[in-house]
């Protein structure tokens, strides 16, 4: 099956400080749901920067779909849900008026959007099970609706890539595991690949092939049911 | 009132600085860099002393010294080289002592700076307004080609980059019309208060609005409300239309906050 995202002997540190990230190796292939969690400080938010190209690596090489990752020649195919704090949920949005965002780089920046681009926006509200809410302001929706619509938004870009920074940071725990049920339906359904980066997995413990802990480097890679039991206590990672 | 030609010529002048304003200003509110406005006013304050001291049109080297000023905005801020509001402070304070050098320098201090402070619409001559005409329409045609474009970075400028969307050529181009807006309104509300004028009427609009769309074209109605009713107000109880004009701009918080709040109940 070919890479989604291919790290080699991957090392990085900002603006030439401590090294954030060591020899990291890392290969995901087209299709997998994987959960990357750890600590926070642990690299895991500068792994995922440097595996979408947002940030050149010290040594090493970041490839995505084959591509060197900074130069990807397809970056409107990857559906990206920042962190909360980064999201204007704030702002006087319509869900709508979010979701449509999601297809700026595919629809082309200048001017309305065309019909088809607008078909793709209400289904992929509907796919979230937004659709009653489609034209309701944001900010009066809940956080986890919330971050539904920005999953839409991702979604409307049909990504072949889906990735998700922090997607339960702010959501009670009810919406956290509806949030990975829906996520769990979504990979199925349309095949994306989908990396789940969080300081804890335990929503999507149930529904992800593999999960990766990275505290500097890649301290386990493989099937949540092949975690160490200590691993699973909150306390033992965030040590 | 509008028998008298130079009645006529501001609001003309004030129609277009009614709608450009907030409209710009509505992408930095919903961005939370409401003062840049601010920030940008005191550098053309810089650039009509500049204008004294080289003895050309000050409109025009404000013009360039705001564009100047919201690069070098936008450039500290999204290199991370300082915090937001310290890169707002830095300009700010820069270019408003750059503007009293270069002013005494110009040994201009006698001139009308009151005027380009605080406004002066009513002596707006048809060359004014041909240029306010002009720029005005220039922004607004841009705004309205950029509108999804903007909004999207206001929504999620991270998820904007990821996918490829230029965001550092769209942070320009929202930095020039930002430069634009206070270059061409200067005369009209003056460098101190154009950023009210670009903020006001948005928050306004956003206290009932539902959405983007409607919170954009409520906010540019308030400020054309605000501009023409602030100079209707100032001609009859002979008040500074500059000042008038933003009074009643804060006036339509309040009335937007109120029913938002009877609203809901």
């Amino acid at each position: 099956m070919p890479l989604a995202v291919e790290l080699r002997r991957l090392s990085f540190g900002y603006g030439g400080g401590p090294l954030v990230l060591r020899d990291v190796d890392l290969q995901i292939s087209t299709g997998e749901f994987v959960a990357i969690a750890g600590p926070n400080g642990g690299g895991k938010t500068t792994l995922m920067r440097v595996a979408l190209g947002l940030e050149q690596p010290s040594t090493g090489e970041a490839l995505l779909f084959g591509e060197p990752a900074d130069r990807f020649s397809r970056r409107s195919t990857l559906g990206y849900l920042a962190q909360r704090s980064q999201l204007g949920v704030d702002a006087p949005a319509t869900v709508r008026e979010v979701v449509s965002a999601g297809r700026l780089a595919v629809g082309g920046l200048l001017g309305p959007l065309r019909r088809r681009d607008r078909a793709i926006v209400t289904d992929a509200i509907e796919r979230v099970g937004l659709s009653g809410s489609a034209d309701v302001p944001l900010r009066t929706l809940s956080g986890g609706q919330q971050q539904r619509a920005f999953i839409a938004k991702a979604l409307a870009a049909e990504p072949s890539l889906l990735v998700l920074d922090e997607p339960t940071t702010g959501v009670d725990v009810d919406s956290q595991e509806a949030l990975a049920a829906l996520l769990d339906r979504l990979h199925r359904e349309l095949g994306v690949t989908v990396l789940y980066v969080s300081h804890e997995f335990g929503a999507v413990e149930r529904f992800v092939e593999r999960l990766v802990l990275v505290r500097g480097r890649i301290v386990f890679d493989g099937s949540p049911s092949e975690l160490p039991h200590v691993w699973h206590d909150p306390s033992h990672i965030h040590a | 009132m509008l028998e008298l030609e130079f009645m006529r010529l501001a609001f003309g002048a004030g129609l277009f600085v009614g709608l450009l304003a907030p409209a710009v200003g509505f992408f930095l509110v919903q961005r939370q860099l409401s003062l840049v406005g601010d920030g940008i006013g005191h550098v053309a304050f810089a650039g009509v002393a500049a204008g004294y001291l080289l003895g050309l049109p000050p409109v025009l080297t404000a013009l360039v010294a705001s564009i100047g000023g919201a690069g070098a905005i936008e450039w500290l801020r999204s290199r991370k080289h300082t915090a937001g509001d310290q890169a707002l402070a830095l300009v700010f304070y820069t270019g408003i002592a750059a503007g009293v050098v270069l002013i005494s320098l110009a040994g201009a201090l006698d001139v009308d700076l009151f005027g380009f402070l605080f406004g002066s619409i009513l002596t707006t001559t048809r060359g004014d307004l041909a240029l306010v005409a002009t720029l005005g329409i220039a922004g607004l045609g841009t705004i309205a080609l950029l509108y999804r474009a903007l909004a999207a970075i206001a929504l999620d400028e991270e998820g904007a980059r990821v996918a490829g969307v230029p965001v550092g050529l769209l942070n320009t181009a929202l930095a020039v019309l930002a430069a634009t807006t206070v270059a061409v309104s200067m005369r009209i509300v003056g460098i101190l208060l154009i950023a009210a004028l670009m903020v006001l009427p948005v928050i306004a609009a956003s206290r009932i609005a539902r959405s983007m769309r409607e919170t954009l074209l409520l906010g540019m109605a308030i400020g054309v409300g605000s501009v023409l009713g602030g100079l209707t107000l100032a001609y009859y109880v002979d008040l500074p239309p500059g000042g008038t004009i933003v009074l009643l701009a804060a006036a339509a918080f309040l009335v937007t906050s109120a029913a938002s709040g009877l609203r809901r109940g």
